[in-house]
């Protein structure tokens, strides 16, 4: 278990922002450009914003999401890391654990704060920033079990950055539409569901993402 | 045993077999390209071998090209991730025997190869593990540096280890048991 704690420590130090090999602040300045980018290009209509903004938000979230995934995995794929731990006994799935961790706390909180301006520049509600806010919560964890799944899996392609970023899109379309869905319900099942969608896709993709590290050796 | 490695469509070498009591040391030797890298990670299990098995007692330990060190921390802080994980309480006298104390401060990506080399060994000896797999260990090492590589391996295997090394290189071992992969290519 100490061992856990060591590789989520390097994880964390990697991918934090002001980390050493994460894409820092990026996926948060992108998040905030889009929700400013909106209103400028459907026009000042405060109650066209306010019924659509809450999707752009959710459709920025998730495209943010994508930035960070170049930088995942290949790096320590490249440098053999996953072949040292390999050799003391941490299988590529507790490794992918760790970094699936480390990986939203790198993005996911930063995004959450950052959708309170974004909501004031949309112009929402109270009611719909916090059913936003709830959706994201319950949504981002699955954002970066799919990234990282994909992320593992593209690691060893030439070019694998632009293709994982198409790959993530479809695979994380049922928290997208749930997620954003529960904006339209009074009732948080939305949220509810997303939530679970999530759980699922974290139970998931440590193990996905492991197989792809191992194929990748036998390529 | 009867080891056989396919890369691709390609295979490699096989009805290879072999095996390593403690003490002993292994050179395996070969042209480029003929799988000396191959059979090194068929050992440490990182690729499967095409046919047959390898059985093996103890902890392994690699270096091979890959260093695996975070290039943009000070090398001290690069190796002290390993260090936690193999649970090295010792670290210093590793980095004193391959002569890294005056580069603990500087970044991983500014070492040059060699300095690169001696910083993976010294991972390799910290881990305290009773069979070593060297994949060209020599390479990018001053003559000095090739010396003290080879006095810890006698060192290690004096004291009961088991070392594999692959090496274009000629280096001295002591009373080595050598393959020639090429007599076993396909």
């Amino acid at each position: 278990m100490s061992g856990f704690a060591t590789l989520l420590r390097r994880d964390l130090g990697l991918l934090l922002p002001g980390g050493r090999g994460g894409a820092g602040v990026l996926p948060l300045l992108f998040f905030l450009a889009v929700a400013m980018l909106y209103p400028f290009a459907v026009g000042p209509d405060a109650q066209l914003l306010g019924r659509t903004g809450g999707g752009v938000i959710w459709v920025a979230a998730l495209l943010a999401a994508i930035l960070p995934l170049e930088k995942l995995v290949s790096g320590d794929l490249e440098a053999g890391v996953f072949d040292q731990l390999a050799l003391r006994g941490v299988s590529e799935e507790w490794a992918m654990a760790s970094r699936l961790i480390a990986h939203w706390l790198a993005f996911a909180p930063l995004l959450l704060v950052a959708t309170l301006p974004a909501a004031a520049l949309l112009g929402l509600s109270g009611e719909t920033t916090r059913t936003v806010l709830l959706g994201l919560l319950a949504g981002t964890p699955g954002l970066a079990a799919v990234g990282l799944a994909v992320a593992a899996l593209t690691a060893s392609l030439r070019g694998g950055a632009a293709l994982a970023g198409l790959m993530v899109i479809p695979l994380a379309v049922p928290i997208l539409i749930f997620g954003a869905g529960s904006l339209a319900r009074p009732d948080p099942s939305g949220i509810l569901l997303t939530a679970a969608i999530s759980l699922g896709l974290c139970a998931l993709a440590p193990i996905a993402a492991g197989a792809a590290i191992r194929a990748a050796r036998e390529s | 045993m009867d080891l056989a490695c396919r890369r691709g469509e390609r295979l490699l070498f096989r009805g290879l077999s072999f095996s390593c009591e403690p003490g002993a040391a292994l050179q395996v030797a070969g042209a480029n390209g003929i799988g000396k890298s191959s059979l090194i990670r068929i050992l440490a299990g990182l690729l499967r071998p095409f046919a047959g098995q390898v059985e093996s007692e103890g902890a392994m330990g690699l270096v091979d090209e890959r260093l695996a060190l975070d290039a943009n921390l000070p090398l001290g802080q690069a190796l002290g991730f390993w260090e936690s994980l193999d649970g090295c309480r010792d670290a210093g006298r590793a980095f004193e025997v391959l002569q890294l104390d005056p580069l603990l401060d500087v970044p991983v990506r500014y070492l040059s190869t060699g300095q690169k080399k001696r910083a993976a060994l010294a991972r390799l000896l910290n881990r305290n593990c009773p069979i070593w797999l060297l994949d060209e260990p020599l390479n990018g090492l001053d003559t000095q540096a090739m010396k003290s590589v080879e006095a810890l391996v006698a060192l290690h295997c004096g004291r009961g280890g088991i070392a594999v090394v692959a090496s274009h290189q000629p280096m001295a071992l002591p009373d080595p048991q050598k393959i020639d992969l090429a007599r076993f290519s396909a």
